[in-house]
């Protein structure tokens, strides 16, 4: 779907289904210089199965318009603004990495839209490296390799993905990362480690939360994940013990196992 | 990342879970058991990814398919039957009637074919430009036009492509607010060991497998691999490419280029031609190709530095005429060769005899070790002659453009031992000035 947010042209797949006020709605959140469709294989399976999908692409990736925001605040606030738009009432928010910062603060701060919450691949606080950061603002394919062999696990590195036949996992990551406008991946990284709120802001969630952990994730690291696991008044935990910081693509059908279990719940 | 040489051994690869086998296992079977109802369907709706039907994918071929996109620096690929599947599967996946591609005149004659004759019927046309011709790239383009097409080194006379320049005319097509198309490469006879086109500007490269990928002249396969860069959805693109970009009614009004940002192109090669066309390889034949790739970076320094010995001695020879290899300094496209094939450029090239056609004729039947039939790449030494086979259907003007006269002589060097093979050369040279 296509719609107008402060102004801008926002974008969301919604897995080729029209919206349905009836039927719950799920949303996904991306993570940074990323766009709506790391999560195909988890959220084309919700659209088709009796949910609504709103699979949002930031302001400044893929297909909806800048500006880029630079803190998580104003990200939170960007899709409060287009689930507002679309006035959807409540839903299940999923974000990863990123996108999962964005999603704890939205919840916090607007829990009328949240009735549950997914952290996919998550630390709060969530460090950001300098020499990470660095290079992403001085040299963007160098920080790319970078996260690539930081967001895939061990065993991923050479391939050999059968979830996903025919695509070489790291190549489609960096090619991904490519598309983005010089500076969206400096921003984003900036906007991840500056953002200093989260744990207050899980101390505000009232809802279940999900908090799901790559056990070989070495961009954010099962340790990472431990503060807000132990801060969020009611949170399980799903651990992949094969998958890294690319689990969406690494293990999509253990992630969306996870997610399909944790949305359908009573 | 790991490196070119590691990925050509292990990319896509790990020992077998279940077994231990270290080596990739060949999956012969049609069919995978679906776990449940609800599974089968989400795999049928590309809900949840996995294995269906090996028409449409299979653990062996997918192995090949990774190694052959990290070699290349993509994002996936697909293995096919044939190279001239993967380069039918490629156009047929963004164009239908109406459409239009400027290819370079320097192809494999297959795929003049099935350009200059076979397209046309179903109402796809091509114009052919002179690959060295830059401002013939720009003047050929029309409004209908989808792709720019030609070969990392154009066969037989090794003209090259400009890549760089050729790759922005390409993307700058239809005007700065047109958007533009998507240049294919086959890189069958460089391989990414020798060049790796999305580097330099290139957004699909093919190959015929068959060739020095497998190495061993025992399989016929192709791959196509994306480089997952083009933009489909952009305002321009949106209305020319729309097998990518509109809603596909033949499932479930999916739009490729919304369902996955980068990989659209091979979702649907993979979704509707796999699937509707059915040009599939068989995991035996990936398997092999497999099996070849282990070795690739070994045997492409030995194919080049093997050439390099050949083309000392026939530059030499006073029974020899022109040479068409892009390293010899008189080759018309020396320069770009030392740009974009700083490790070699190839081990196929054509050379003219300073005789009669019945000595040509001579000079072939006379060679022992060059094998006289039609394929490149090798491990063996192989000889033909163009006119009279590979690009025997294309008229006496066409062959000229390309390149070839009716003593051309082609040879794709392999690894047996240089001297041997100078040898085998100089005797069939020898015979051959004694042919009347």
């Amino acid at each position: 779907m296509k719609l107008t947010v402060n102004g801008r042209i926002a974008f969301a797949y919604t897995g080729t289904r029209e919206f349905n006020a009836a039927l719950p709605t799920v949303v996904f959140i991306h993570g940074a210089a990323n766009d709506h469709s790391v999560w195909a294989l988890q959220s084309r399976y919700f659209a088709w199965h009796g949910w609504n999908v709103v699979a949002v692409d930031l302001p400044g990736h893929g297909q909806s318009e800048g500006p880029l925001c630079t803190k998580i605040g104003d990200y939170a606030k960007w899709v409060a603004a287009f689930l507002d738009a679309i006035a959807l009432k409540t839903a299940v928010l999923v974000g990863h990495s990123m996108g999962s910062l964005t999603a704890l603060e939205l919840t916090a701060h607007r829990p009328d839209l949240v009735r549950k919450l997914a952290l996919v691949g998550t630390a709060v606080p969530m460090a950001v490296g300098d020499v990470l950061l660095d290079a992403a603002r001085d040299d963007e394919d160098k920080a790319r390799r970078m996260i690539i062999e930081w967001s895939f696990a061990p065993a991923s590195q050479l391939g050999n993905n059968h979830a996903v036949p025919g695509m070489w996992l790291p190549g489609n990551s960096l090619a991904l990362m490519r598309r983005m406008e010089k500076g969206v991946l400096h921003t984003d990284l900036a906007a991840c480690k500056t953002y200093s709120e989260g744990l207050d802001a899980a101390k505000a969630v009232s809802v279940p939360a999900l908090v799901v952990v790559g056990a070989r994730d070495m961009m954010t690291t099962p340790k990472g994940a431990q503060g807000v696991i132990a801060t969020l008044p009611d949170a399980r935990v799903e651990t992949l013990a094969e998958a890294g910081h690319q689990m969406l693509s690494e293990a999509p059908g253990a992630v969306l196992d996870a997610l399909w279990k944790f949305a359908n719940a009573k | 990342m790991f490196e070119f040489d590691t990925l050509s051994l292990h990319a896509g690869a790990r020992p077998d879970p279940t077994t231990g086998a270290r080596a990739t296992p060949i999956y012969q079977t049609s069919s995978f058991v679906f776990e449940d109802s609800d599974h089968a369907a989400a795999l049928f709706n590309m809900e949840r990814a996995g294995h269906v039907y090996s028409r449409l994918s299979n653990p062996t071929n997918a192995v090949l398919e990774e190694r052959i996109a990290a070699l290349e620096g993509g994002i996936g690929a697909i293995a096919v039957a044939s190279g001239q599947a993967a380069l039918h599967l490629a156009i047929v996946t963004l164009m239908g009637a109406g459409g239009h591609i400027v290819a370079s005149r320097a192809l494999y004659g297959g795929s003049h074919n099935l350009l200059d004759y076979t397209l046309p019927r179903f109402g796809i046309e091509t114009t052919f430009v002179d690959p060295g011709d830059i401002d013939a790239w720009r003047a050929a383009v029309r409004p209908n036009t989808r792709l720019f097409f030609g070969e990392t080194l154009g066969n037989p006379g090794n003209l090259l492509i400009d890549i760089e320049k050729v790759a922005d005319i390409a993307h700058a097509a239809h005007g700065p607010k047109g958007g533009g198309v998507p240049l294919m490469l086959d890189s069958t006879l460089t391989t990414p060991y020798l060049i790796r086109p999305f580097e330099h500007g290139a957004d699909i490269v093919f190959h015929s497998a068959t060739k020095f990928l497998q190495g061993h002249g025992v399989v016929i396969g192709g791959l196509l691999v994306d480089s997952g860069r083009f933009d489909w959805l952009s305002d321009h693109a949106r209305e020319k490419f729309a097998t990518l970009s509109a809603p596909y009614h033949g499932f479930h009004n999916m739009v490729f280029a919304e369902e996955s940002s980068t990989a659209a192109f091979l979702l649907r090669c993979r979704r509707e031609g796999l699937r509707d066309f059915g040009a599939c390889m068989a995991p035996m034949t990936a398997w092999q190709i497999l099996q070849g790739m282990e070795t690739l970076p070994v045997r492409m320094d030995r194919h080049i530095a093997n050439t390099r010995k050949v083309l000392e001695f026939l530059r030499a020879h006073s029974f020899v005429g022109a040479i068409a290899h892009p390293e010899l300094p008189e080759h018309r496209d020396h320069e770009l060769a030392k740009k974009y094939f700083p490790k070699g450029a190839g081990a196929v090239f054509s050379f003219d005899l300073k005789g009669t056609r019945a000595q040509g004729k001579a000079f072939i039947d006379n060679l022992r070790l060059f094998s006289h039939l039609a394929n490149v790449g090798d491990a063996k030494s192989l000889v033909i002659h163009p006119a009279s086979t590979t690009h025997s259907r294309m008229s006496v003007e066409a062959l000229a453009s390309a390149g070839i006269t009716e003593g051309t002589i082609r040879l794709s060097i392999g690894l047996e031992d240089a001297k041997d093979l100078i040898e085998d050369l100089a005797r069939a040279l020898k015979a051959a000035e004694k042919t009347k």
